[in-house]
């Protein structure tokens, strides 16, 4: 089972976001995605950072992934995922089809994130045709569903590497809107960045204080966090190859927690207030115990 | 430009054809579309008299099967494929990658519109989409502004068509899951938001009305305050020390002042919402609309929104209020 680290969901200063990829060199992750894939106005690092900080990661033996923007909007957005695709040097992972169009007419190998939306056995098997060497799931499939799913895929022959989502808030819906700054009362085009305020995100709670979602500018994450962890051997069993920690704050520690569960030296603790829904074929929201 | 009304029904379907649609989009009685609705749809049958009627009077029948095909239920979309090729329709509106290679390859004749739900916003996409399944349209989701809805029509490889009128989603279409993360069934994974069976309200002693959707509280409603369908994007939620619509407001999508625009942008089709709406609606707001796209057509330049329109719309929409959505940049 592969540890591996997806993107950063949250706008962090520039020299955060250093520290951060520079503890995660130390770290038993094996396979690092990097970029912005939320708002295209977040520059605190640009291409050539990005570059420079997969670098570094390859340098420290990890596989590096460049992943891009979820929702593409302006003509700018597009150039930009163009840029990274034709990038040469590192392969990509594509949160929209734009980004498989420009991959695959290059007859690039790349990875597929939870937003591309492969629910079925002829949908993956197309994207593997075009290249496409990982992927991960949508957030809302169930271990029975991709239990069927990755038999069916043994079965075509498929060479591909399945990645679970495992912990961290779930990425679940991209707007044209910024939420952050709605509810800053501030227009999107002049936000001031004020989506940099929230490192943890901008919660949002029912009239009843339950958390229901956690606001990230354009995205909305869930309002609790997922906790998968404890499920790797399921996960293990039914083929999924890798599992994906969010790049949030406390994404160091879960590594490690990871690693010594992997390893067997540690036992597996749901902690309160995580979901895990659905995994296990419920509400994403739900928390279902594990006896 | 092409007026494409909803129909869940036949009398809808009737409707829309007697008010002037040019298109009537139908769906299946069943979790192939993305109105999969308790008493809504089409079973074969009705769909060829819906077929029927609608050609024997010069329209258009478009099929959508645009939800996502879920591990091993893959039988299910492939009938709806076959069914919607073997009546003849004028196209089959679809969003999985899988349902579009499927009916490219089996049914090469009938036209493919890229659904809302496939979330292609950008030139890349769509040549992505028409390259691998020959698609003749494409639907652009709800998040461009008219700006870039232009520009996107400058540069596409296949004709564009938007949405015109109906409830409003907020986020892009085909990328938001807070349905499922709340009552376990999505758009994607099922064919509905924010679905019936998950609604519960709570009238108290005070007159006020609570709005649960699988047990958690969406919005709370002061005694005699209109209360709609319970979207869950569209409830009252605790933020930064307020309580308010922290997504979007029950409101409307309405683009009619923007006609002209997007006819000069050549924007082949404009799409009514509403597949769940009555006859009524559907006859009151096709009506409207062709009468507007017959005026604009006529003379652009002097297009103007007449006021009985406008109060039409007005008694059609949520919360009796409307929006220009994301084609205005300020709302973003």
């Amino acid at each position: 089972m592969q540890i591996t680290l997806g993107t950063m969901p949250f706008f962090w200063k520039r020299d955060e976001v250093l520290a951060f990829y520079n503890k995660v060199a130390e770290l038993p992750v094996e396979r690092v995605y990097l970029g912005e894939t939320v708002c295209s106005k977040r520059r605190a690092l640009n291409l050539s950072d990005w570059l420079q900080l997969a670098e570094m990661l390859q340098a420290a033996g990890k596989e590096v992934v460049l992943s891009t923007l979820g929702l593409i909007e302006a003509e700018s957005e597009l150039s930009m995922l163009k840029r990274i695709c034709e990038n040469g040097r590192f392969t990509v992972e594509a949160n929209d089809m734009a980004a498989v169009h420009y991959l695959s007419e290059q007859g690039l190998p790349f990875s597929c994130g939870p937003t591309m939306n492969i629910y079925n056995i002829h949908s993956l098997s197309l994207m593997a045709k075009l290249g496409m060497t990982h992927w991960v799931p949508p957030v809302e499939m169930s271990a029975e569903q991709l239990e069927l799913l990755l038999a069916e895929a043994k079965q075509a022959g498929l060479n591909i590497k399945t990645e679970v989502f495992s912990w961290g808030f779930l990425p679940l819906a991209y707007s044209a809107r910024c939420f952050t700054a709605r509810a800053r009362n501030t227009p999107k085009d002049s936000c001031g960045f004020v989506c940099g305020e929230y490192p943890k995100g901008l919660p949002a709670a029912s009239q009843e204080n339950d958390d229901v979602f956690t606001l990230n500018g354009i995205q909305t994450l869930s309002g609790r966090h997922c906790d998968l962890l404890g499920q790797w051997q399921q996960m293990q069993k039914i083929g999924v190859t890798g599992m994906r920690i969010a790049a949030e704050l406390d994404a160091p520690e879960t590594i490690e927690r990871l690693q010594g569960l992997l390893q067997g030296k540690q036992d597996s603790v749901l902690p309160v207030n995580a979901c895990n829904g659905y995994w296990f074929g419920d509400a994403g929201m739900e928390r279902v115990s594990l006896s | 430009m092409e007026l494409v009304c909803p129909a869940g029904s036949l009398p809808a379907l009737k409707a829309a054809v007697e008010n002037g649609a040019d298109a009537v989009y139908i769906g299946f009685r069943d979790d192939t579309n993305a109105r999969h609705f308790a008493g809504l749809n089409f079973n074969e049958k009705r769909a060829q008299q819906a077929l029927d009627h609608a050609r024997s009077r010069g329209v258009k029948l478009l099929v959508a099967i645009n939800t996502f095909p879920q591990p091993g239920r893959w039988d299910s979309w492939k009938r709806a494929v076959d069914s919607a090729a073997d009546l003849g329709a004028d196209a089959i509106i679809a969003a999985d990658t899988g349902v579009l290679d499927y009916a490219a390859k089996r049914h090469p004749d009938t036209s493919l519109h890229l659904s809302v739900q496939g979330s292609a916003t950008s030139k890349a996409s769509l040549a992505f989409y028409q390259k691998h399944f020959n698609i003749k349209r494409a639907v652009l989701p709800r998040v461009l502004s008219l700006k870039q809805v232009i520009k996107l029509a400058e540069n596409t490889p296949v004709p564009l068509e938007v949405f015109a009128f109906g409830s409003l989603c907020i986020m892009a279409e085909g990328r938001c899951l807070l349905s499922s993360y709340m009552t376990g069934q999505s758009p994607n994974n099922f064919g509905a938001c924010s679905p019936a069976s998950a609604v519960r309200w709570e009238e108290k002693s005070d007159g006020s009305l609570d709005c649960r959707l699988n047990g958690v509280l969406t919005d709370r409603f002061a005694p005699g305050e209109r209360a709609g369908y319970p979207t869950l994007c569209k409830g009252r939620y605790n933020c930064d020390g307020k309580t308010f619509h922290v997504i979007e407001e029950p409101v409307s999508l309405n683009t009619m002042n923007l006609l002209p625009q997007l006819m000069k942008a050549g924007i082949s089709a404009v799409k009514i919402e509403g597949r769940q709406r009555s006859p009524a609606y559907t006859a009151d707001v096709a009506r409207v609309w062709s009468q507007a796209i017959a005026r604009c057509k006529a003379n652009p330049e002097g297009f103007t929104v007449d006021s009985q329109w406008e109060e039409t719309m007005a008694g059609l929409s949520e919360g009796s209020q409307t929006t220009l959505g994301a084609y205005s940049r300020p709302w973003q």
